[in-house]
């Protein structure tokens, strides 16, 4: 028999998904990944001064403001051929890094960690010996028996007063739950001191920034924050000293908490490093600019096929042509139409004309379009970025998968092959990886911003200025999801075509031209489903690629109930 | 979960409510965070956010009231919602009322109610106070003062019944402010 699941919206994410599943003997056979709003966010900069796109797009997405924001000016400045001063650079990857720090560490502790963490099992868990366990594998601070004892008083007095509910789809009394009352008492414990550390973060990109979750220090050119030594209101030393204690607090939490957390959900997870493989081809790009010209970068990027490292081809640069002549977008199983006989198209001459159906398995069936590199669909995201450091040798990358693995073999006999890191466990590894990476880089770069004003260098802005007729630029970014890239189009100073290629579209979207299933659809694939009323598990795959669908996509209907369906065919 | 469940729905039409929740003006004056949210790049969608900008604009914000401009954020608004003690979420809020018309809910109770998508962002929203429930720190009162959209379709204006009725909205919110007792005044 088979039994279609849909799940419609999936809870704990950002934006609006459904995911449609068809169960056969205890598995996923058939899979759907549908992304349910519209996305047109591109034509509303049509005609505007190609200045001001940066503070329109950082509205698509309001968990990823300051990643948009930077992409924008990053392709503007692509388009311009302009040179960032070197100030300018190390003050947006500080503020790129602390996002992707506080954006992971949520994901995994607020939006994942309850696909894995019974919570209502810790109430049963001897806080001593919880403490026992975890300051056997860490020595973070937070890991006392006082601190379990607390968190288990707290836990009872919440499930207590019947608030359990506001979880939404909180599987606690699965069978796939496998954590020990210990190890969920713990966990517990962490996802509250989460809350409190990703507040660093956010204290970080509102300093430099101005103003959070909207920043205001960006421009075409470089950022406006004024760096003086001795003023108030601009970028002090006094500011820029509390900077580093938020970071410190963050690299703390990362490389004792967080890299150890995920350690221990694969040492008693393992099976799930065998299971929801997204595609095997993985694209990237090289970030964190550490020159004027966006040539030299704190992490590489480029394309892997088949997994194979010895493979990999690296970008080399900002706007390098073999990324951008590679990447298209396809719409045959997506709500848009393009102009006839067109394919697929490249981004500069990509087109948003919606063509609603109703959700067709074999036809149209969601708003996200299919972006391919080459003609086929690639895996974007925390384990592209892991390999391709892999791939080139980057210290950090291969020194922070070693100690997730140390931890890993204390709790169990296994280890985490790069190769499974192409997993639902392993995209959590991999993001782990990639925080702990983010924190090396927001360190440096506060150091190369003091080097730099030390000498005496207080330069933060380039002036732009637009030529007469038509210059094509991209931003590129290895945003907190995985590649994302806008491509502008600006014709007599003016935007002409505008499109964002968001890692979710790469990850979310249903086949191309050639019928090629793109990460999310694959990965569900061969995912058993023991309670078709409960797809826990199928949630697991899903929730690991951390969807984001809100500048993926864009709402239509608010009113549809919001529910699990599951139907006997 | 139906949507008549989540709490009361009242046509504002010069209707006074009594206010509920742990307000009781003998504690310690306690932290309010009005939070416009919304997305301003799909006309009416971003309703509430064209109230706290008007509002902040044109009221001197003070040291226990914060007028927030929250988009379409989520988590990130943690740290400006964690131990407040009132919430007024200012929201396009699509519930078969005419267009342009105000409608307040009032949860009695701390916040299964964002759950069902009333509203888009309303997704964040929830995990958020889910996440401040659990920590212990949500804010005891919340009301979201709702505003049926008549326009949401790509574009930064508003439809003009909308903003017809942004004085009216930003008079809900000033006059909600005062019955907790945090009023707040106009610049000068």
């Amino acid at each position: 028999m088979t039994t279609r699941i849909t799940i419609d919206p999936v809870t704990r994410i950002e934006g609006h998904l459904r995911i449609d599943v068809e169960v056969e003997n205890g598995k996923i056979a058939r899979s759907w990944a549908s992304g349910q709003m519209w996305r047109g966010i591109e034509k509303i900069v049509l005609n505007r001064d190609p200045r001001d796109a940066w503070t329109i797009l950082q509205r698509i997405c309001g968990v990823c403001t300051v990643v948009h924001a930077v992409c924008s000016v990053r392709a503007v400045e692509d388009a311009l051929k302009l040179d960032v001063p070197l100030n300018a650079q190390y003050i947006r990857n500080m503020m790129l890094t602390a996002h992707a720090i506080q954006d992971h560490i949520v994901h995994f502790y607020q939006l994942s960690a309850l696909d894995w963490v019974d919570v209502v099992s810790a109430l049963r868990a001897n806080p001593a010996k919880a403490a026992r366990f975890a300051e056997g594998v860490s020595d973070w601070e937070g890991n006392s028996e006082a601190v379990m004892a607390h968190t288990q008083e707290r836990l009872k007095a919440f499930v207590g007063s019947g608030q359990l509910g506001v979880f939404a789809n909180g599987y606690w009394g699965h069978p796939e739950m496998k954590l020990s009352p210990e190890i969920n008492l713990m966990a517990v414990a962490h996802y509250l001191q989460a809350l409190e550390v990703q507040r660093c973060s956010s204290k970080i990109v509102g300093t430099l920034g101005a103003k959070t979750p909207h920043i205001q220090n960006l421009a075409v050119g470089g950022v406006s924050n004024p760096i003086a030594t001795d003023s108030e209101g601009v970028l002090t030393l006094e500011r820029l000293m509390q900077i580093k204690e938020q970071i410190d607090e963050l690299g703390a939490f990362v490389h004792n908490c967080y890299l150890v957390d995920v350690a221990a959900i694969a040492a008693f997870y393992p099976e799930w490093l065998r299971m929801g493989a997204g595609v095997n081809d993985f694209l990237s790009t090289p970030d964190l600019p550490i020159d004027t010209k966006g040539t030299r970068f704190m992490t590489p990027g480029g394309f892997i096929p088949g997994g194979d490292l010895s493979s990999f081809r690296p970008v080399t640069r900002f706007g390098d042509a073999y990324f951008t002549g590679g990447v298209a977008e396809s719409v045959k199983h997506a709500w848009y139409t393009y102009r006839k006989g067109a394919g697929e198209l490249q981004p500069w001459k990509g087109e948003t004309t919606p063509a609603y159906t109703d959700f067709q398995d074999d036809g149209k069936y969601s708003w996200v379009k299919a972006p391919t590199f080459y003609g086929k669909p690639a895996q974007v995201g925390p384990v592209a970025a892991v390999l391709a450091g892999l791939a080139v040798g980057d210290k950090s990358t291969a020194s922070y998968l070693e100690r997730l693995n140390q931890k890993v073999s204390a709790l169990s006999a296994r280890q985490v092959e790069a190769s499974e890191l192409n997993s639902t466990v392993g995209r959590h590894a991999a993001r782990a990886i990639r925080a702990c990476v983010a924190y090396e880089c927001l360190k440096a770069n506060w150091q190369l911003l003091m080097d730099n004003i030390g000498k005496g260098d207080m330069t933060t802005f380039n002036k732009p200025t637009f030529p007469k007729g038509e210059i094509m630029g991209v931003g590129q970014e290895e945003a907190p999801r995985g590649l994302l890239s806008h491509w502008v189009v600006v014709k007599d100073g003016r935007i002409a075509n505008y499109q964002a290629v968001v890692p979710s579209t790469w990850l979310a979207a249903p086949k191309n031209d050639s019928e090629q299933r793109a990460s999310y659809e694959v990965a569900l694939q061969g995912t058993p489903v023991a309670d078709p009323t409960r797809p826990l598990e199928a949630l697991r795959t899903v929730h690991s690629f951390d969807p984001c669908l809100a500048c993926a996509v864009h709402l239509t209907d608010l009113e549809r109930k919001t529910d699990i369906q599951v139907t006997a065919l | 979960m139906s949507r008549k469940s989540l709490g009361k729905i009242l046509p504002l039409n010069g209707d006074r409510h009594t206010v509920h929740g742990s307000a009781s003006g003998q504690e310690p004056p306690s932290r309010v965070v009005v939070l416009g949210v919304g997305n301003m790049l799909l006309s009416d969608e971003g309703v509430g956010v064209h109230v706290v900008n008007a509002l902040a604009a044109q009221y001197q914000e003070t040291s226990d009231v914060a007028i927030t401009d929250g988009g379409t954020g989520g988590m990130e608004l943690l740290p400006l919602l964690d131990g407040a003690g009132h919430l007024i979420v200012v929201d396009a809020l699509r519930c078969g009322q005419p267009p342009a018309c105000i409608v307040r809910l009032e949860y009695a109770e701390v916040p299964a109610y964002f759950k069902t998508k009333l509203s888009p962002h309303q997704v964040g929203i929830s995990d958020l106070l889910a996440a401040l429930a659990f920590k212990g720190a949500v804010p005891g009162h919340v009301v979201l003062i709702g505003v049926e959209p008549a326009n949401l379709s790509l574009g930064m204006e508003l439809s003009p019944e909308v903003q017809e009725c942004l004085e009216e909205v930003k008079n809900v919110v000033v006059a909600e402010l005062e019955a907790i007792g945090h009023p707040i005044h106009p610049r000068i």
